[in-house]
């Protein structure tokens, strides 16, 4: 059965179309990922989903349950983890989890048995008395991974899980995640803008630009869309005569210039290089570098828009502070 | 489902008292204010003649029930608003994606701004009586009790609805200043009503915290400007008005 069935859901603000017409589904047991730049509508998705926002127009099932019109089975059938940290900071981490357990309804037994299983998942048993304020930002949010388990939901909504993490802790989140859709068999919706997160973790991804998915394959297939290995050029004088000589030429699959930038994809990209240094030389263009790599899901997301991921942040500012601290 | 989820309402009060209780500079910033007042407005006015007050009773035993509403008043209001600090934090999505209704979310809400307000209410009262303030018997304590909690009901009520409305701390002043403080003023607290112009007072009789205070008085000191019973069976009436429309607007607002 699908763990979420998804068809035309469109979320308007005002005159603003934060989530437009997306349809996918998702099997039980996958992980799978909405990538996108911020404001692309990933938690706009997310918050319709999990019964917070009303949507607009379309309908959304998550665990065969209408989020319209059966929102206290979804709300049973899931656990989310927002974007921005949402514990109390003044009750400890196990009082938190304690909370929410109430909240769902399990019996006290059940609860002690829940709690001490979950916070050996994650790690957090030694500091489950210590008041929520006095955590690091990862632990905050393995505690918020570890109550989103904890009524054994159905579906798991991850938002950004790793933002504003270093890197050393974002990989230990990354290890949790894995372990916990491979051994709990959850089916898990993780929403993010960093390439690396959703090609290390996810099975599928959607790849998500103005409320629209513009592409919808696993990461391997994504990027075999490019076709073969994305190779860069630093180039000096007038590029104009070689984009055209290259363009006319079958095995470069696509080409773009960006200051002063030739990028371009094709099969067997090492051994192309001496060929295309060549044919700039001719056209009077001369190439400071080369770089030869295998594509990313950042090359994947430029080819269906147009614009890198980071252009995108730049555009939308800084990224939202993390609130958290203080009360 | 059930209307009202008993677990549910009993962990949003236990929650709110652990705050409460780890707290401690809230606890006596809240009790600061009103003693304040108590003590000031009363040595500064107690030599003074207040038209209107019948002749046993002075201004410092006057003004303990005014500022017991008062502090009720505050306390209860804020009790309520403090959903918008749980918006700002975050921790009222973990509140509103969670598989309850939304009648016991309002419930256990005013369950535990009840307690605070009805713990600080009760201080400020042992505070008035080590004072010197005499309560006139063990029933009309237990009455004044009732006046209390009726009270913190209706501005738990009203905090709640501001909160649901209001998106975020932005209108929090507004309240503080174009709402709480008339009611406080209108309610005479601080003098007898009697003494506003007559335009003034008919706005008074709109303003439950009048009839609580009112009640107040008449249950303490024996004085009212209406029975006591009639104080209590109107603000019964404001706080279960209060609490409905509060429920309606919670269930109304988005979180996300």
């Amino acid at each position: 059965m699908d763990a979420i069935r998804v068809e035309n859901l469109t979320k308007r603000f005002n005159d603003f179309t934060a989530v437009d017409h997306i349809s996918f589904s998702v099997p039980g047991g996958e992980l799978f990922g909405l990538l996108g730049p911020n404001g692309a509508g990933k938690t706009t998705t997310i918050n319709m989903l999990s019964t917070l926002l009303k949507p607009t127009s379309g309908r959304g099932e998550v665990a065969g349950f209408e989020v319209l019109k059966d929102k206290d089975a979804v709300r049973r059938s899931i656990g989310v983890v927002f974007q921005e940290p949402a514990l109390d900071t003044k009750l400890t981490g196990r009082e938190n989890l304690d909370f929410h357990s109430m909240m769902y309804g399990l019996g006290k037994e059940e609860r002690h048995r829940r709690i001490e299983d979950v916070l050996s998942l994650v790690d957090l048993q030694d500091k489950a008395d210590v008041l929520v304020e006095k955590y690091s930002g990862g632990m905050k949010r393995r505690l918020e991974i570890a109550r989103g388990l904890i009524h054994w939901p159905k579906v798991l909504f991850l938002d950004e899980p790793t933002l504003g993490l270093d890197a050393q802790t974002r990989r230990h989140i990354w290890d949790y995640i894995k372990k916990l859709n491979i051994e709990k068999k959850v089916t898990i919706i993780l929403t993010t803008h960093y390439m690396e997160e959703a090609d290390y973790l996810c099975g599928r991804v959607a790849i998500i630009d103005h409320g629209k998915i513009v592409a919808l394959d696993s990461p391997h297939k994504l990027k075999d869309v490019l076709g073969g290995d994305v190779v860069s050029m630093e180039i000096e004088g007038n590029a104009a005569p070689l984009l055209e000589q290259l363009k006319s030429m079958g095995w470069v699959k696509s080409l773009s210039l960006r200051e002063d930038v030739l990028r371009m994809t094709m099969e067997k990209g090492e051994r192309r290089i001496p060929e295309l240094i060549q044919e700039a030389q001719k056209a009077g263009v001369s190439v400071s570098c080369v770089n030869l790599r295998k594509p990313s899901l950042e090359d994947v997301f430029l080819h269906f828009t147009g614009r890198t991921i980071r252009d995108e942040d730049g555009q939308n500012g800084r990224r939202r502070m993390m609130p958290g601290h203080g009360r | 489902m059930k209307l009202v989820n008993t677990t549910v309402v009993y962990v949003l009060w236990l929650r709110e008292m652990k705050r409460f209780l780890r707290a401690k500079s809230r606890i006596i910033g809240s009790l600061a204010m009103p003693l304040f007042f108590l003590a000031f407005l009363g040595m500064g006015f107690n030599r003074m003649a207040v038209p209107g007050l019948s002749g046993n009773v002075n201004y410092i035993q006057f003004l303990v029930p005014g500022i017991l509403g008062m502090s009720l008043l505050f306390s209860s209001t804020f009790g309520g608003l403090s959903v918008l600090w749980d918006r700002e934090f975050g921790f009222l999505k973990e509140i509103m994606v969670a598989p309850v209704n939304r009648v016991s979310i309002v419930l256990g809400r005013i369950a535990g701004g009840m307690t605070t307000a009805l713990i600080q209410g009760l201080m400020i009262l042992g505070i008035s009586v080590i004072l010197g303030f005499k309560v006139r018997s063990l029933p009309a304590l237990a009455l004044a009790l009732a006046a209390m909690l009726l009270i913190t009901i209706t501005f738990l009520g009203l905090g709640l609805i501001f909160a649901s409305v209001m998106k975020d701390m932005q209108g929090f002043s507004i309240v503080m200043n174009f709402v709480i403080f008339p009611i406080f003023f209108l309610s005479g607290a601080l003098y007898p009503m009697e003494n506003l112009p007559k335009a003034i007072r008919v706005l008074s009789y709109a303003d439950p915290l009048t009839y609580g205070i009112d009640g107040l008085r008449g249950v303490l000191l024996g004085v009212s400007s209406r029975s006591p019973a009639v104080d209590i069976a109107i603000m019964a009436s404001f706080s279960i008005a209060m609490v409905l429309v509060a429920a309606y607007a919670f269930e109304k607002s988005e979180c996300a």
